[in-house]
């Protein structure tokens, strides 16, 4: 359905994009997933013929976005990062106008109308200045104009940015409940809401594509591995040595690397699991048996940056 | 068209559900008032000193009210021309709706167009609110309406064209009051570029007040079709609108 090759954009002085390629089959939703700086929304500018690319080519649904920009237009639903939402508008205003725009036929305007705003529960906002709205309801109008046209490809810019927890769950949700009528390209810098949403992840730093998976296998090599924070104490005030309590901690079967954290008197550690293996039950153990108290045991979350990592290094 | 069409009547409602266009409406109605009824009241008093003079020049309202009133309203115009035309391309730049626009399947040109003409509407709304002040004289006279028409006519092309160069500063830049302040000092430029033929009559001075807008609407307030001022004001459209076509087009190469 997407198809994007060779893609490179610069502008005056930055590369935001640097030869990228992928493709997205029909009826996916794919996580488009890096940090803030990556390149997504350079992306995803090009593929919705907002701007024209410096070099490679990119597709939707067989159109060529530089040689037929209106029929790839007609195609697209797009929530870019900020909703493109006029605030002196009332929602039914404004969806009947970006309607307008999609070119749907005037007999069938109200009904779409009605439709989306039901399907993005803003019907009961209708009748409101936009600029009244709270942040939840303006995302819901923003992704109620991206699929007024009942386009068959819906890119949507960090749909959660900017929402408290529950929104994000609200919308990622109803994402979700999209998947069916379009290919969803939904990009984010937050690892999470890829794993809760998506079926396939483009993973993008620095302008590269760093890794093309689906989520499961991606899970699974992240998980492979599991990093837990401890902290130490000698028993009734005794004094540790550091040297000794992370050799006893290499000792524990299935732990590939400890490394020391201490925070002053605080003796703190991070320690690593070898490929799938957990390690967390035996190093509480390790620690007890040796006369120690443990007084904190966490298992650390893996970052974005250290998936970047892992993903780069084990393509080496 | 149907889609230039969308977008001109989103602009016009976007000028009369905010405050801008009754704003606009009263600021020209009030000053053209002013103008008017001086005039109006020199007009009758010249009349009143005649008779009592006991002698009978012809007395004109359209050379005498009419045309110096033109003069001023084509002058006026262009002081509220950017208040028109700064917010067109500046505001869907700052709050990111261009990007709803710009990724529509419409093109720039309709784009363009519609928010142009929706300029020139509520332009021309604002010469029939003033203009009613024009009842009173067809009430107590006669005047001909046939040089009104065409000073009205000369008005909306000079208007025309200033639009067109509104709406393209208006790309240039996020902020609308940087596009105001910019389409105000081009405006008041092409107006006082004239004034140097007053002194200086070398090459560089005609050609100076050949381009100063205000100067080719003289023959539309005689009540005279020029051609040559016609076509001057024609160009000044297509220029305008073909840089705003431009800048929209470098505005996807930047973004
Ligand atoms: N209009 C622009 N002009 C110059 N540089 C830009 C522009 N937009 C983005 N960039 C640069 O391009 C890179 C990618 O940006 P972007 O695509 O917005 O990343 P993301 O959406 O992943 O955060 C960044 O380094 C950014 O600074
Ligand atoms: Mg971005």
């Amino acid at each position: 359905m997407i198809k994007v090759d060779g893609l490179s954009k610069r502008y005056a002085r930055t590369v935001a994009v640097d030869n990228i390629s992928f493709e997205v089959q029909k009826g996916q939703i794919v996580g488009f997933l890096g940090p803030n700086g990556a390149g997504k929304t350079t992306t995803m500018r090009v593929l919705t013929c907002f701007m024209p690319a410096t070099s490679g080519t990119a597709s939707v649904a067989g159109f060529d976005v530089l040689e037929h920009p209106m029929e790839v237009k007609r195609r697209i639903g797009y929530l870019p990062e900020t909703p493109p939402l006029y605030p002196d508008m009332e929602v039914r205003e404004y969806l009947h106008f970006v309607g307008q725009l999609k070119g749907i036929p005037k007999a069938e305007l109200a009904r779409r109308v009605a439709e989306v705003s039901e399907r993005c529960s803003v019907a009961d906002v209708s009748n409101k200045l936009i600029a009244k709205l709270s942040k939840g309801y303006k995302q819901r109008v923003g992704l109620a104009q991206a699929i007024i046209h009942n386009p068959d490809v819906l890119i949507l810019d960090e749909p959660t940015s900017g929402l408290d927890p529950k929104q994000r769950v609200e919308t990622l949700e109803l994402i979700k409940s999209l998947k069916g009528d379009h290919t969803i390209i939904l990009s984010t810098h937050v690892l999470s809401e890829i794993e809760a949403t998506c079926q396939d992840v483009i993973i993008i730093s620095k302008g590269k594509v760093v890794a093309t998976d689906t989520m499961d296998n991606l899970t699974h090599r992240l998980k492979g591995s599991e990093a837990v924070a401890i902290e130490v104490e000698g028993r009734n005030g005794a004094e540790l040595a550091t040297a000794d309590v992370q050799r006893k901690l290499e000792q524990v079967s299935g732990v590939s690397r400890v490394i020391n954290k201490a925070e002053g008197a605080r003796l703190r550690f991070e320690v690593e699991s070898l490929q799938g293996r957990v390690v967390r039950a035996e190093v509480a153990r390790a620690v007890v048996e040796s006369g120690w108290n443990l007084t904190e045991l966490a298992p650390v979350s893996v970052s974005l940056e250290e998936v970047f990592l892992q993903l780069t290094e084990s393509k080496k | 068209m149907g889609n230039m069409i969308v977008i001109c009547q989103k602009e016009m409602k976007s000028y009369f559900s905010s405050p801008v266009a009754y704003l606009l409406m009263t600021m020209f109605a009030v000053i053209f008032g002013f103008f008017f009824w001086n005039v109006v009241g020199y007009f009758v008093f010249m009349g009143m000193q005649q008779q009592m003079g006991g002698r009978s020049f012809p007395m004109n309202l359209n050379e005498q009210v009419i045309r110096p009133l033109l003069s001023n309203v084509s002058v006026i115009g262009l002081f509220l021309i950017p208040l028109i035309t700064m917010r067109l391309f500046a505001e869907e730049k700052r709050s990111g709706t261009i990007e709803l626009l710009l990724t529509s399947p419409i093109s720039d040109v309709q784009i363009l167009l519609g928010k142009w003409l929706a300029a020139i509407l509520m332009y021309g709304a604002m010469l029939l609110v003033a203009g009613l002040n024009f009842i009173f004289l067809f009430a107590y006279g006669q005047p001909d309406w046939r040089p009104m028409l065409v000073a009205f006519l000369g008005l909306m092309l000079q208007a025309a064209g200033l639009l067109a160069i509104g709406t393209f500063i208006s790309t240039l830049t996020k902020n609308q009051i940087i596009a105001g302040a910019t389409t105000f000092g081009v405006c008041l430029l092409l107006w006082i570029m004239e004034w140097v033929s007053g002194y200086e009559t070398a090459t560089w001075a005609k050609v100076l007040a050949y381009l100063s807008i205000v100067s080719h609407f003289e023959s539309f307030a005689k009540g005279v079709l020029d051609s040559k001022d016609i076509i001057f004001y024609l160009s000044v459209i297509f220029f305008g609108l073909f840089l705003t076509a431009r800048s929209l087009e470098s505005l996807r190469w930047r973004a």
